[in-house]
């Protein structure tokens, strides 16, 4: 099995349906010569040309609504937003647009679109280019949205979100682009709603997103050593959500622990909680506990970004309480 | 253009009376342009509409009978009762639908009119929208576009001088609409759109010139609104007088009646035909099917 970093395995996926389809394009701002803000692009204006591979203006609207408007007409965009930040600029054509065609046609029109996007601190660069805004994104009817965390999940969701009739909203996290995981020989598509369980425990599970998949996994193993065995779930897809994996996996653990970059209020892992909490509420031993971002805009210096955003020692804390122990 | 103007006195009426749900805007005054443009397109070419939409939906093909329906919030409804009039669907004859959102269905026009290119198909993608909405940015992000990637795209800009109940005088700087795209280096027509012939003339000039691939155009046509912004709109922001005048001097029925000469007889039948079609409408709206419910749960998803 070959090798592929995340940035590779996004790129993989999008070449091999561009490879075989003619109605799979990309546009966005900097991706032909330049290969994307992130590298993810690189090298597929040299095989696909300018018509497929199109750099955009600065305009996020217009890029989004542009994706709609081919997608309707059954071709299917892949359209990057250079930074999830900027999705604020596209929200309108996003969310009543995009999200709603379908509904207001009364099931005339499909919009097969897919909105690439990646955001994500620990670099420094402030409140507006590393915001982790998908729990926006899964408030909308009409939207599925994936959060990929590895390269073979990146690889084969991707693939199916660009052959999803639905508009989907993908997010990548610009600290895992260098990574790397073994994947199939053959891109292999992964459904959307189903979760990954990255590794089985007994006493707790932390269902966790993005980067926090990551930050999860270290801290399970850290748990391993102080004797509590952690369950590890990564949703992939926060719409539609595999509730029934979490739910199982909280059935057998009796505790939760739910993780992510985002800030903890609203966050994603609140829904995450609600269903665990009406679902398996009988089989809980503890208060649900929740790892997220301190509640403020990303700072700028780095010993503050630090502060704010959570990594592996704050799951290993939060797992730890949920079985009674100080951990400190 | 008669059937559009009895539709919409009809929808008054009938909204008057209690029985149309919702939120309610009609074109009357504005009918030459909508004849106008949608009578230059062929089959195959798409359009996005306004939240003033009955007038285009009903050029475009769509039957009395279906829109009615839609208003009435019924299945046979021509967006099966999902939308209502602003949200007019029927992508069978090439409506992609009306948009509540000022300046929300520029960018997708841009985007059918792509396809059409990337596909090699002469086809054509008209975009309808307000003065108001060129100062919303996705307008100008869409004729940036537009011109750059050279799509067969026309957008319509139907200027009939009001934002809502803002005059012109307080949200534009300018009174040539066309200067809007003149910044995109942008083919631009500006045609008197009381009148259905010009407007028909000058619109399949504009697709023609899109269709062959030159090049997007930007299409003014300057209309009056010869109602309030939404059905029961006391327009106390609008002289009484001015709606009067206007009235008397703009009203494109009037004009299209003494350029045609016809005899008040041949008029009456015509009429009596328009007439009768949005009285049939109505009826069948009224014997139309209720959603369930729990048929709202339908159509999130594909």
């Amino acid at each position: 099995m070959p090798e592929l970093s995340y940035r590779e395995a996004v790129r993989d996926a999008l070449s091999t349906a561009m490879r075989q389809d003619e109605d799979v394009f990309i546009m966005g701002e900097d991706i032909a010569e330049m290969g994307g803000s992130m590298g993810v692009t690189q090298g597929m204006l040299d095989e696909f040309g300018p018509e497929r591979v199109r750099n955009t203006p600065i305009s996020e609207a217009a890029i989004v609504g542009t994706g709609i408007g081919a997608a309707m007409q059954g071709m299917r965009p892949v359209v990057e937003i250079m930074y999830e930040d900027f999705l604020t600029l596209a929200a309108e054509q996003v969310i009543n647009q995009a999200a709603k065609h379908r509904y207001m046609s009364g099931g005339q029109l499909k919009v097969p679109l897919t909105i690439r996007t990646q955001g994500g601190a620990g670099w420094s660069p402030g409140a507006q280019h590393a915001q982790q805004l998908e729990a926006w994104f899964v408030h909308i009817p009409g939207l599925k949205v994936v959060f990929a965390s590895t390269p073979s999940d990146v690889r084969g969701l991707l693939y199916t979100s660009i052959y999803e009739d639905n508009p989907v909203i993908f997010f990548e996290h610009r600290t895992l682009y260098g990574i790397k995981e073994e994947v199939p020989d053959e891109l292999e598509p992964i459904p959307l709603g189903e979760a990954r369980i990255h590794r089985e425990g007994e006493d707790v599970t932390v269902v966790a997103t993005g980067r926090l998949v990551h930050e999860s996994l270290s801290a399970a193993q850290q748990a391993e050593e102080q004797g509590v065995s952690v369950e590890v779930v990564d949703p992939r897809t926060l719409q539609p959500l595999d509730e029934a994996t979490i739910v199982n996996s909280v059935k057998k653990t009796n505790r939760a622990v739910v993780a992510h970059e985002a800030v903890t209020r609203m966050g994603f892992g609140a829904e995450v909680a609600a269903v665990v909490q009406y679902q398996a509420f009988d089989w809980l031993d503890a208060p649900i506990e929740r790892v997220g971002a301190k509640f403020t805009p990303l700072p700028f210096a780095p010993v503050m970004e630090e502060w704010v955003i959570p990594h592996a020692d704050d799951v290993l804390q939060a797992i730890l309480r949920t079985v009674g122990r100080d951990g400190n | 253009m008669l059937l559009i103007r009895r539709f919409e006195e009809k929808v008054e009426e009938r909204f008057r009376a209690g029985e149309l749900p919702g939120f309610l805007h009609v074109a009357i005054g504005q009918e030459a342009v909508a004849v106008g443009v949608c009578r230059a397109l062929e089959e195959g070419d798409v359009i996005a509409s306004t939240h003033r939409a009955h007038g285009h939906a009903l050029a475009k093909g769509t039957h009395p009978n279906e829109l009615m329906a839609e208003l009435y919030g019924k299945l046979e409804g021509c967006s099966h009762g999902y939308g209502g009039s602003m949200h007019l669907y029927d992508i069978e004859r090439g409506n992609l639908g009306a948009n509540a959102v000022v300046g929300g269905g520029l960018p997708a026009i841009v985007g059918a009119a792509l396809a059409f290119k990337f596909r090699d198909e002469p086809r054509v993608g008209v975009a309808f929208f307000g003065d108001g909405a060129t100062n919303i940015g996705t307008v100008h992000e869409s004729l940036n576009l537009a011109q750059l990637w050279n799509v067969p795209a026309v957008f319509v800009l139907e200027n009939n001088h009001w934002a809502e109940s803002t005059p012109a005088s307080q949200h534009l700087p300018i009174t040539d609409l066309s200067k809007r795209a003149v910044a995109y280096d942008m083919e631009t027509m500006v045609v008197d759109g009381q009148n259905v012939q010009e407007v028909y003339e000058t619109a399949a000039k504009a697709v023609e010139h899109a269709r062959s691939g030159r090049g997007p155009v930007f299409l003014v046509a300057n209309t009056y609104r010869l109602t309030g912004h939404y059905v029961g709109d006391p327009q106390v922001y609008r002289p009484k007088n001015e709606l009067n005048e206007l009235r008397e001097t703009q009203d494109p029925l009037d004009k299209l009646r003494a350029e045609l000469d016809i005899s008040d007889d041949e008029f009456e039948e015509l009429d009596r035909e328009a007439t009768e079609l949005v009285e049939g409408s109505v009826e069948f709206a009224k014997a139309g099917t209720d959603p369930k419910p729990e048929d709202a749960l339908k159509n999130v998803y594909a």
